[in-house]
């Protein structure tokens, strides 16, 4: 009866249910995509460089210095390796250096780097546009980043000078050629960053066996618990050594992402509960409509309880129609863009900010798909209970009478 | 004071599958002044005859006159303009409308005709007293019983001097103490303001206070009789 | 005004007025329902706004300038090399007069800042201090000693977290390193005069001031200028400027607007507009579907009476205009209510949202962490005008139908 109730009105109907289906389908995409996006931000800022999480010396975090190194890092890069046989393990070394072209002088941070697993860590190495990453560990080649090839007017085979402090404090020279230029997309690093091998870094900079950090790259962040206890595990003995995960290597990025939900939820609550106003409306006048009706059945001997319930019920109905279709278009149209892609214009520019891509994509899971379309059922059923209660307080009589 | 004449009209309704005739070849005429009776049972033709008198139905086929100007030939917005001028209605229910209070209602049609305000008052408060009901101008149609709508119905019907009164099933729902009061109030209309009144019903108690009452049935007219109302 | 065939404007609006009225409970819930979104529109929009205003405000305070000349090859290879002799007297003049209100020259170049424990890549400024807190320099970001004090000071300016990331301290001296004309290397050592604390964390880790006497000087540049910064009328459209500044610069300057030496920023301004237009009509969507469903049963509900009308001689268009004051009347009220319900929201919100929860993560979108909710007339304007027109579109069909009713079987519904 609930069901033949909803069709006396369908255009009514229709639209109420239109309402649903039209928040819905916003809701799941627009959850789908913004997950995506943090997946995707996240991920992208991680294989950049620092990997998901890092083993420093204690205090290296806040203050970076050479100094605060890792003895016998490469060997404890093969040990964090057989400890973690899924994970991708490279030992580095930073330091500060003055870099000096024919022609030009800067500053910039000079990073040690494993050739051999850097690759697998970091995105850089992928992205040498011209020439070739490192690929041996004893020679004196460099890789820079686009801008400042460019500042250094310098490129494929020019000869950089390197100037600097050891970790000893004493001074720090070396001729370097440059073998490789990359471009990441986000000008800072393309300015600033250059990279050597590390055998070679540390025999210029006096660090021995040193190095300042080892970066672990995983799989998927919900492996990131297990891995810093494993790691953890592996240097437990050793003083003065502490694992770091990304969210303490990019504290920005978990709050952006927090920021980003938030003003989200917002949105979407606006949304929601001028769908639940609609249902309200609706399944009012439905009620009303229906006084006398309800109130003969009421003297028949119903109990207002099922009364009630029957207008839940309807809802229940409706919002399950509106569940479906909405699910259903909003899983299509998610699933276009997880295809091809969704930006809208002067998106390329935010996306080089952010290390995002180009272009968006919505991420389908369980949860994305969801999540929006059951709050929506849970708030219409919610706007139905003021016109269920104005029925279980129904008088037969009064009912009976009312026009 | 309308003369009306009505000729050949025939107007079929499909139903579902039943093909109903309305009107089968009527013919009417009807004089000035006149209280005309329409009677019959439901589906007899006698709304549809009214209708279409008003101007609120197309016919089929046949011909319809009021004072020598062809009714059935006019279009939508001219039949609004006679409806408007020269014709009032009265129907069974529902003749008011609820945000309007009596007085408002009454001065409907004048405002709809463009009556400056002073004069549609003036108008509108001496008919509610000619029909008794002046001390419930302000009141609002629920707040009326149903004989009280009934009546305020007909004062705006007359008030804007109609040449005709077309009143469908008038007394249909009230009790015999207001329809009795109801069909008085027609009838001393009829004769001071000289207004045709042509009134469709199935209540022998309506009938009795006809001039002429005009008998239908499965849309033909199967009688009609001079009457002496009593 | 008599229309002779159909009710005057006043007589239709009451009839809208008091039919509005008719079912309370349906009409109060369908104004709450068009006020909470019109409610939302605003405020969301103000608080985006204010984000978005912010970030660019700053954006532009660190460039610094609306406009900025330069040599052609300074941005591809800032170095002392790419530096302009001083503005000519045209160009001087130009700089002097409306729309410019305030111009700085301003020297720039990558150097080294090395204290005893710590080196550090860093941008130099050679700046003249007046000018340059005309052009956006905010004084009151020095958090201890002073800003320097005319084009010839000796002392250095930097960020906090440089002097953290230097190991050094007020009052202590650095040796700063560039690179002079031919490749020389020049450095020199300065006193810290003063620390400043920059909106973004990036700024206080690079920039470094000094006066532009002293860096020319060090530099030897003579009285050559890296960039000039002109700041003059809204930056929201500083082509005027732009053309101003261009046409008198001559050929041997770049000149450019912040909308290009940002584009990231420049962008923002556009896509801001575009966001706020689909967040309106977003939730204006929402709202249609209840607005249609409540007039289309207040329509229902009064056929034989729209039918009556008829019959009475009212023509279909008076219908259909009551049916569309009607819904005017309640966007009308909806709009009133959710404006005011805006306003006293935003009010109270004057000073700020404090944001320093996830500080870190707005800064790395390039905002600072007090959120100024920012409520700007045309955003009001372009709310309410989205909702009214609309509103009125979506309304239509409920109210032609209404007017298409004929009258006979209208009434027949008896």
């Amino acid at each position: 009866m609930a069901w033949r109730n909803l069709w006396r009105h369908s255009r009514r109907t229709w639209l109420t249910v239109t309402a649903m289906v039209f928040s819905n389908v916003l809701l799941v995409f627009m959850i789908a995509l913004q997950f995506g996006t943090y997946d995707m931000m996240i991920e992208n800022t991680l294989k950049a460089f620092s990997g998901h999480l890092q083993v420093q010396a204690e205090g290296y975090q806040d203050n970076p210095k050479l100094r605060t190194s890792i003895p016998a890092v490469t060997a404890l890069v093969d040990e964090l390796q057989r400890a973690l046989p899924e994970a991708e393990v490279a030992g580095r070394a930073a330091a500060f250096a003055l870099a000096s072209s024919e022609q030009r002088s800067f500053g910039i941070q000079l990073i040690g780097a494993q050739p051999g697993v850097e690759p697998h860590v970091s995105s850089i190495p992928n992205l040498v546009r011209r020439g070739r990453y490192l690929e041996r560990d004893d020679v004196a080649e460099i890789v820079l980043g686009s801008v400042m090839a460019r500042n250094l007017k310098a490129d494929v085979g020019s000869e950089i000078t390197l100037l600097g402090s050891g970790r000893d404090g004493s001074f720090a020279a070396g001729i370097v050629t440059v073998v490789g230029v990359f471009e990441s997309g986000s000008s800072d690093m393309d300015r600033s960053f250059a990279e050597v091998p590390l055998a070679w870094f540390q025999d210029t900079f006096t660090m021995g066996d040193h190095g300042n950090s080892i970066a672990i790259a995983l799989g998927d962040l919900a492996e990131v618990p297990a891995a810093v206890q494993s790691a953890k595990s592996v240097i437990g003995p050793r003083e003065g050594l502490v694992v770091v995960d990304w969210n303490t290597l990019h504290p920005g990025l978990r709050q952006a992402i927090q920021a980003d939900l938030s003003s989200g939820w917002f949105m979407y609550g606006v949304l929601i509960i001028l769908v639940a106003f609609s249902v309200l409306n609706t399944q009012l006048m439905s009620v009303m409509e229906r006084t006398r009706e309800f109130g003969v059945i009421s003297a028949l001997g119903i109990r207002p309880r099922r009364l009630a319930a029957l207008v839940l019920l309807e809802t229940a109905l409706m919002a399950l129609i509106g569940l479906a279709l909405g699910l259903c278009l909003g899983w299509l149209v998610s699933l276009y863009f997880s295809i091809n892609g969704f930006s809208y214009p002067g998106m390329e520019e935010v996306a080089a900010r952010y290390s995002l891509p180009g272009a968006m994509y919505p991420s389908i899971t369980v949860g994305t798909m969801l999540l929006g379309p059951i709050v929506v059922f849970g708030f219409c059923l919610l706007a139905a209970l003021y016109p269920a209660l104005r029925l279980y307080r129904l008088r037969p009589v009064a009912a009976m009478r009312a026009a | 004071m309308a003369e009306i004449k009505c000729v050949e009209l025939c107007k079929t309704y499909r139903q579902g599958d039943a093909i109903i005739k309305a009107l089968d070849h009527v013919s009417l005429d009807i004089e000035q002044g006149a209280f005309i009776c329409l009677s019959g049972p439901s589906g007899s033709g006698k709304t549809t005859l009214l209708n279409m008198i008003g101007g609120l139905d197309a016919l089929d086929s046949g011909e319809i006159s009021i004072d020598g100007q062809r009714v059935d030939l006019l279009e939508k917005g001219a039949l609004a303009d006679l409806r408007l001028h020269h014709i009032g209605f009265v129907f069974q229910s529902y003749n008011l409308i609820p945000v309007l209070s009596a007085r408002e209602n009454v001065e409907f049609v004048m405002q709809v005709q463009g009556v400056p305000a002073a004069e549609r008052r003036r108008k509108s408060m001496a008919i509610l007293e000619e029909v008794g009901l002046k001390d419930m101008e302000g009141r609002r149609p629920s707040q009326l019983s149903g004989g009280q709508q009934q009546r305020v119905a007909v004062a705006r019907a007359i008030v804007s001097q109609p040449k005709l009164v077309l009143a469908d099933e008038p007394t249909a729902n009230l009790d015999s103490v207001s329809a009795k009061h109801l069909m008085e109030l027609f009838v001393e209309l009829n004769q001071n303001h000289r207004v045709t009144f042509l009134i469709s019903t199935h209540d022998e108690r309506v009938m009795r206070y006809a001039q002429r009452l005009v008998r239908m049935r499965d849309g033909k007219v199967v009688s009609d009789e001079i009457q002496i109302s009593d | 005004m008599a229309t002779g065939h159909g009710l005057s404007l006043t007589a239709v609006s009451q009839l809208s007025w008091r039919n509005l009225w008719r079912n309370q409970r349906r009409t109060i819930i369908m104004l709450l329902a068009i006020a909470v979104g019109v409610w939302a529109m605003i405020f969301m929009t103000a608080l985006m706004r204010g984000m978005v205003d912010q970030m660019i405000e700053d954006g532009i305070d660190a460039l610094p300038g609306y406009v900025q000349l330069h040599h052609p090859d300074y941005r591809d290879d800032p170095n002392v090399e790419n530096s302009l002799p001083p503005p000519g007297p045209e160009l001087l003049v130009a700089l002097g007069s409306p729309p410019v209100e305030a111009w700085a020259r301003r020297v720039k170049v990558p150097a080294m800042a090395s204290s005893e424990r710590n080196n550090r890549a860093v941008m130099l400024l050679g700046v003249d201090p007046q000018p340059e807190i005309a052009v956006g320099f905010d004084p009151s970001s020095i958090v201890a000693g002073r800003f320097l004090e005319g084009p010839n000071d000796p002392g250095l300016v930097v960020g906090r977290k440089l002097l953290e990331r230097l190991e050094t301290d007020l009052g202590k001296r650095i040796v700063i390193m560039s690179q002079g004309p031919n490749n020389s290397i020049a450095d020199r050592g300065f006193r810290i005069v003063g620390v400043f604390e920059g909106k973004l964390s990036a700024q206080e880790e690079n920039l470094v001031y000094a006066a532009i006497g002293t860096t020319q000087e060090l530099l030897g540049m003579g009285e050559q200028i890296s960039e000039i910064a002109v700041k003059g009328g809204d930056y929201r459209d500083a082509s005027a400027l732009y053309a101003w500044v261009e046409q008198a610069a001559g050929g041997q300057y770049e000149v450019l607007p912040w909308t290009k030496l940002d584009t990231y920023l420049g962008l923002m301004l556009g896509v801001m507009d575009g966001f706020v237009l689909v967040w309106v009509v977003v939730i204006f969507m929402a709202l249609s579907f209840g607005l249609v469903n409540t007039l289309m049963m207040a329509v229902f509900e009064r056929v034989r009476e729209f039918g009556l009308m008829q019959a009475l001689g009212m023509k279909p268009a008076s219908i259909l205009y009551q049916v569309l004051l009607e819904a005017l009347m309640l966007l009308i009220l909806g709009l009133l209510l959710g404006n005011v319900m805006a306003v006293a929201s935003i009010m109270p919100l004057r000073d700020g949202i404090d944001l320093s929860i996830v500080a870190e993560g707005i800064e790395m979108m390039g905002a600072s962490s007090t959120l100024y909710p920012a409520l700007k007339p045309k955003d009001l304007v372009m709310a309410n005008t989205v909702v009214i027109v609309l509103g009125i579109l979506t309304s239509l069909l409920p109210a032609w139908r209404a007017s298409r009713y004929r009258p006979v079987e209208a009434i027949a519904k008896t």
